[in-house]
């Protein structure tokens, strides 16, 4: 299979097994697959289908058993785990199902902690860190404390820390999963808005099938197989 | 750069019961390190204030104290006629060549014996000594069986009251003074003439030499040629070294002690601060795995976890020290072991010492913290993510 050339993630015959005792559990056997840069992705398929696993992957915080994957050009399966965490800080923006903000931060110290990593000032950093929560509407909240904010908001917050750094690829792991419709509507319309807007190249797994809607590409895992629709 | 420091400071503000909780426990201990360091400090300080930094003692080669000292009447003559020995007001040497005996003397109400200190002394003794009052009575006259008594000594032990008689050296004394002596050993002593004393204990020679220099500063030469005169066998201290000696043995003693104590005591504290850490990380094991995931390294995790059982430590020193700073209020009194005298004295607080309980804090913060901030750093970020 050859690369795509407008590809920004390229997987090829990757692997992955979990171990249980003396049990070995195949989770990922030789997927390959592209993404194409600016696109959004929904990886879906039942529970155990490894769907995380391969979001866990491409995101660089996981280690596979064999195969490669390429993002933005980058081989990560050879880097070291500080090189792994050094590519993540500019390469990556994670988006958690349970928001993941520090408790103890405001929303504006919980967007500025990806830029603690570059060698942005200070200035710098609360530039970025106002221009993002304002693309996502939340300007008037950045000292407030992520208790003091709804699931949509805290969600909000998490998704300007996710782009604060501009990353190559955002992952995003059952975004809507704890939100009420209303707040998993406005969720996935911001998302929409970093693809179309921004360009931004999304990888998101899900089991809702309206957060699915929105992306541009439907790909199921099932026992460790990926298929497309 | 890392892991911001507030996040550490703010997580210790969140779970602040468990933080101040865990912080006595190790302020307890430093309460305690700070304490007897500064009780052998305060036991120090007053024993150095009974001496004089412009007196010289002498005293026999390899004596630790009077008690143990001979100098003999020639050796004492020879030393009397050195340059270095200044000159007072009326016109003599202020030099007080003094004995120096323990008796037994009964106490007041319950007829236990206890060691007296009786001192011979000279004409100089009182100028040499400004610590020193006459507080009622007289000084007793030359040639006389009449002594003065310290003020604590006159109050605790039997005939040693004013106008009241002693009986030792096989006669008897009439006590015709009392004189206080602040918070010197001096109060715990009976002072006589010296001659008369000798003749009681039937001693031929005196025990040590005191004199005052004419110029403080030429004690090291004079110290220099006195050791190495073939005709002395004497040793001279500045009289502020010679109460530092004397309470050396005690100090050491107490700051063993005290540390020996404190080691002991603060396992539990380092246990109690690892404990609280440990749940720290328990409960924070998805902001951990989030951490790294935004791409903070392993260490930046672990330097987060130290510097919180750093700063849960450095709250426990100040606890502790500001606790123990109070004990300055407190004064002791004890035996004085050098001369087997009661001595009066406080805890002192320094600065050293201030900062010593704080490291020592720090060190327990440290310690408490390595195991459960190793742990933080070697959670695996897609274990750490489930589990949040």
């Amino acid at each position: 299979m050859s690369e795509r050339p407008d590809a920004i993630v390229s997987i090829r015959n990757l692997s992955k097994s979990y171990r249980r005792g003396n049990q070995v559990l195949p989770v990922l056997t030789g997927i390959s697959f592209d993404i194409a840069r600016g696109e959004f992705v929904a990886l879906m398929g039942p529970s155990g289908s490894g769907k995380s696993t391969l979001l866990n992957l491409i995101a660089g915080i996981d280690s596979a058993d064999s195969g490669s994957i390429k993002v933005a050009g980058v081989e990560i399966t050879g880097l070291s785990e500080n090189e792994l965490a050094r590519w993540r800080a500019h390469s990556v923006g994670f988006i958690f199902q349970f928001y993941n903000l520090i408790p103890v931060l405001t929303a504006f110290e919980n967007v500025e902690l990806p830029l603690l990593l570059t060698s942005l000032s200070r200035r710098e950093r609360r530039e970025h860190v106002e221009a993002v929560l304002s693309v996502v509407g939340l300007a008037d909240r950045m000292d407030h404390y992520p208790s003091q904010l709804s699931g949509g908001q805290q969600q909000r917050v998490a998704i300007a820390r996710a782009v604060v750094t501009d990353p190559e690829i955002l992952v995003a792991d059952e975004p809507t999963g704890d939100l009420d419709r209303a707040s998993a509507e406005e969720i996935l319309r911001l998302m929409d808005r970093l693809v179309h807007e921004l360009g931004k190249t999304i990888i998101m797994v899900t089991h809702d099938p309206r957060a699915a809607e929105k992306a541009h590409l439907i790909r199921h895992l099932e026992k460790g197989e990926l298929s497309e629709s | 750069m890392g892991i911001p420091y507030s996040y550490s400071l703010r997580n210790l503000w969140t779970r602040r019961l468990t933080t101040v909780l865990t912080a006595s426990g190790m302020g307890l201990v430093v309460f305690v390190f700070a304490a007897t360091l500064m009780l052998a400090e305060g036991l120090q300080q007053t024993l150095v204030q009974t001496g004089s930094a412009d007196n010289v003692v002498i005293i026999r080669k390899a004596s630790n104290s009077e008690v143990q000292s001979g100098v003999e009447r020639d050796q004492a003559a020879l030393i009397e006629s050195q340059p270095e020995v200044a000159i007072g007001a009326d016109g003599n040497e202020l030099l007080a060549k003094e004995l120096v005996v323990l008796i037994n003397l009964k106490k007041r109400g319950t007829d236990k014996p206890a060691n007296v200190v009786i001192r011979g002394i000279a004409a100089a003794s009182l100028a040499l000594r400004p610590a020193v009052h006459l507080k009622v009575g007289r000084l007793p006259r030359p040639g006389s069986a009449e002594v003065i008594a310290g003020e604590s000594i006159a109050r605790r032990f039997k005939g040693c009251g004013l106008g009241e008689t002693l009986r030792f050296g096989m006669r008897d004394w009439r006590v015709v003074g009392i004189f206080d002596a602040g918070s010197t050993g001096f109060s715990s002593e009976i002072w006589g003439d010296c001659d008369q004393m000798m003749q009681a204990f039937r001693r031929q020679v005196y025990s040590s030499v005191l004199f005052r220099m004419k110029d403080p500063g030429r004690f090291d030469p004079f110290k220099a040629r006195i050791e190495s005169d073939p005709r002395l066998t004497v040793e001279a201290k500045r009289e502020t070294r010679y109460y530092l000696d004397q309470s050396e043995a005690m100090a050491n003693f107490l700051r063993i002690l005290g540390m020996v104590l404190t080691v002991v005591f603060s396992i539990g504290a380092v246990i109690g601060a690892t404990i609280t850490m440990y749940a720290a990380v328990a409960n924070r094991v998805g902001e951990i795995g989030t951490l790294r995931a935004l791409g903070f390294q392993r260490a930046s995790i672990l330097g987060a976890f130290l510097i919180e059982a750093l700063l849960l430590g450095l709250c426990g020193g100040v606890l502790g020290v500001v606790a123990a700073s109070f004990l300055q209020l407190i004064t002791i009194s004890t035996m004085n072991w050098a001369s087997f005298s009661e001595l009066a004295f406080s805890f002192t607080l320094t600065f050293g010492i201030f900062w010593k309980s704080l490291a020592f804090s720090l060190v327990m913060g440290f310690i408490g913290g390595m195991l459960p901030a190793v742990r933080a750093a070697r959670l695996s970020i897609v274990t750490a993510l489930r589990e949040s």
